[in-house]
């Protein structure tokens, strides 16, 4: 029993990487930027969703609606970030944009810090619904399972909307050779922005998730969880949406079984050794494809 | 007979370079065109120009007589221009299918929030695209490798391939840009047929790069030829072929070979 619950908080949490993970690997996928900033787009979702709670409840409306707003603001954000930030840099070196990149998140910690103060704030608990019994002793908290089941439905649509949209062919064409989409009638600005958005916005959904499991939210905690969900990204082969999915759950459950049954220290060592024993084996990462350079 | 494609006085310049000056050309609807030179004349330049992957430092381009200077390339695509590439560049990961509906997709209007939500306009417009291109792909016999990822097909049907998804981005104008470098003799007497047959069924014009000069004779009604960036001529294949200035710089390495 003890461990089935173990295997759920894995679950849990391996989701939340999972939709961060999401955003870092479509973004690298189709303009190749480790996108730094990206872990701290879900703190901003976290600080909006807090803000616009208390608005929200005020006005009569439910407080679920932060989340949409909190969609909204970081889809934006993403892509005025990527006009503002990495556009005027396409074409430049990589490493350029790479600084930009960490430069944004700077930018944003700090910006947060001095809007709402370095303090953590404590995250209003509106998803308090009664936990789901299964069988004596055995409860599954109403958080966790809407984490599940909200990330689960997402994926399955994000790859839906990937492999049978025109957008969403349209990003696999730009991310495998945008001057050949350009010429064939890919408006490959737009499609850059919409990818940002769609990164971005599922970065604010695992804010809002993550702030309900974990009610506080302070300015640097997008670093810590950009960091993992960065990794789970590598560990499933960045670039690969299915990889980022694979590589955000198995995380989540290797994290939790460490923390549960070896030492709660232990976990990010453990963690880390497999993805580098994976990488030492893969170095594509577990979905990655091996690209042979033709001489 | 009215005039799809023409370009005037067209030339770019990088830094001191001249790549192409003075260039002139006046396509007309259901032509083939061919464009010769040596390597280096400067003939996938004007490729770029026409489709917007270079700015023009002079002239002007004008497709059904509006000028489409400063547009995007992929608004360029959308006027009715469409191309191939020297060194095949297919969405290689992308099944044969997708590559095709890829550009048919830019033609079809329903909304991002309509592809996200599956509303009616989507089912509509993607169940179209899909039975237009199984039926262009069957133009080229290769609907039975519509599942195959690109990259794995062999040369002369990626070659193929390439032209079916130009076509399919529906172009008033087709820019082939060396469709039978590397193809074996039987491929490219198979390739002249498809280009034939599009040029047929598409009714479109298409202006064609090649340095197989039988394929080039054989299929052209006219033919420019670049040199330095600068058009040596052009006229009928006959009128070519027998173009003193031509045969100088061109084919002139025959009597130096000769020697």
């Amino acid at each position: 029993m003890d461990l089935i619950k173990q295997l759920i908080n894995g679950i849990q949490v391996g989701s939340i990487y999972a939709l961060v993970a999401l955003g870092y690997t479509m973004v690298y996928g189709i303009v190749k930027l480790i996108n730094f900033a990206h872990g701290d787009f879900i703190m901003v979702g976290g600080y909006v969703a807090l803000t616009v709670i208390p608005v929200l409840v005020s006005a009569g409306l439910s407080p679920w609606l932060c989340i949409i707003v909190a969609i909204l603001f970081c889809a934006l954000l993403g892509m005025a970030t990527e006009r503002v930030a990495y556009k005027p840099l396409r074409g430049a070196p990589k490493i350029s944009v790479l600084i930009t990149a960490i430069g944004v998140s700077l930018f944003l910690q700090n910006l947060f810090m001095l809007i709402f103060s370095p303090n953590p704030k404590p995250f209003p608990n509106f998803l308090d619904y009664p936990p789901l019994a299964l069988g004596e002793n055995f409860q599954i908290s109403f958080v966790t399972l809407l984490t599940i089941l909200l990330s689960l439905i997402i994926m399955v649509g994000l790859q839906f909307f990937i492999q049978k949209t025109k957008m969403g062919k349209s990003m696999r064409a730009v991310s495998e050779d945008p001057g050949a989409a350009q010429l064939m009638g890919i408006n490959v600005n737009r499609t850059i922005s919409v990818t940002f958005a769609i990164g971005s916005g599922l970065a604010a959904v695992a804010s809002v998730l993550y702030c309900s499991a974990y009610p506080l939210v302070e300015p640097t905690m997008g670093s810590v969880l950009g960091l993992r969900a960065f990794i789970a990204a590598v560990f499933g082969g960045i670039g690969m949406i299915p990889g980022a999915m694979v590589g955000g759950l198995l995380m989540g459950v290797v994290e939790s079984l460490t923390k549960a049954y070896i030492s709660s220290q232990m976990s990010d060592a453990v963690v880390y050794g497999i993805l580098i024993l994976v990488l030492l084996v893969k170095p594509t990462g577990l979905f990655g494809k091996n690209v042979r350079e033709k001489v | 007979m009215s005039c799809v494609l023409k370009a005037t006085d067209l030339g770019v310049s990088f830094g001191g370079l001249k790549a192409v000056e003075g260039f002139e050309i006046e396509i007309g609807e259901n032509q083939l065109m061919g464009l010769i030179g040596p390597n280096g004349a400067g003939k996938t330049t004007v490729f770029n120009l026409l489709t917007g992957v270079y700015q023009p430092t002079q002239g002007d381009i004008q497709v059904d007589g509006k000028s489409i200077l400063g547009k995007k390339p992929y608004e360029i695509s959308q006027c009715g221009i469409s191309r191939t590439f020297q060194n095949i560049r297919l969405f290689k990961q992308m099944s044969v299918l997708d590559n095709i509906k890829v550009a048919y997709n830019q033609n079809m209007k329903y909304s991002l929030a309509g592809g996200i939500f599956r509303l009616g306009g989507y089912w509509r417009e993607e169940a179209q695209v899909e039975e237009k291109a199984h039926q262009l792909l069957e133009i080229f016999h290769m609907d039975h490798l519509a599942d195959h990822v690109a990259e794995n097909l062999p040369y002369g049907q990626q070659r193929k391939l390439e032209i079916a998804r130009a076509l399919a981005a529906q172009p008033k104008v087709l820019l082939l840009d060396e469709p039978a470098a590397g193809m074996n003799p039987t491929e490219t007497q198979e390739l002249m047929e498809t280009i034939a047959t599009i040029r047929e069924k598409f009714n479109i014009s298409i202006l064609l790069i090649e340095h197989d000069m039988g394929l080039v004779m054989g299929i052209c009604e006219r033919i420019v030829v670049l040199d330095y960036g600068k058009i040596l001529a052009a006229g009928t294949p006959d009128e070519i072929a027998n173009n003193s200035k031509v045969i100088t710089a061109y084919l002139g390495q025959q009597e130096e070979a000769a020697c």
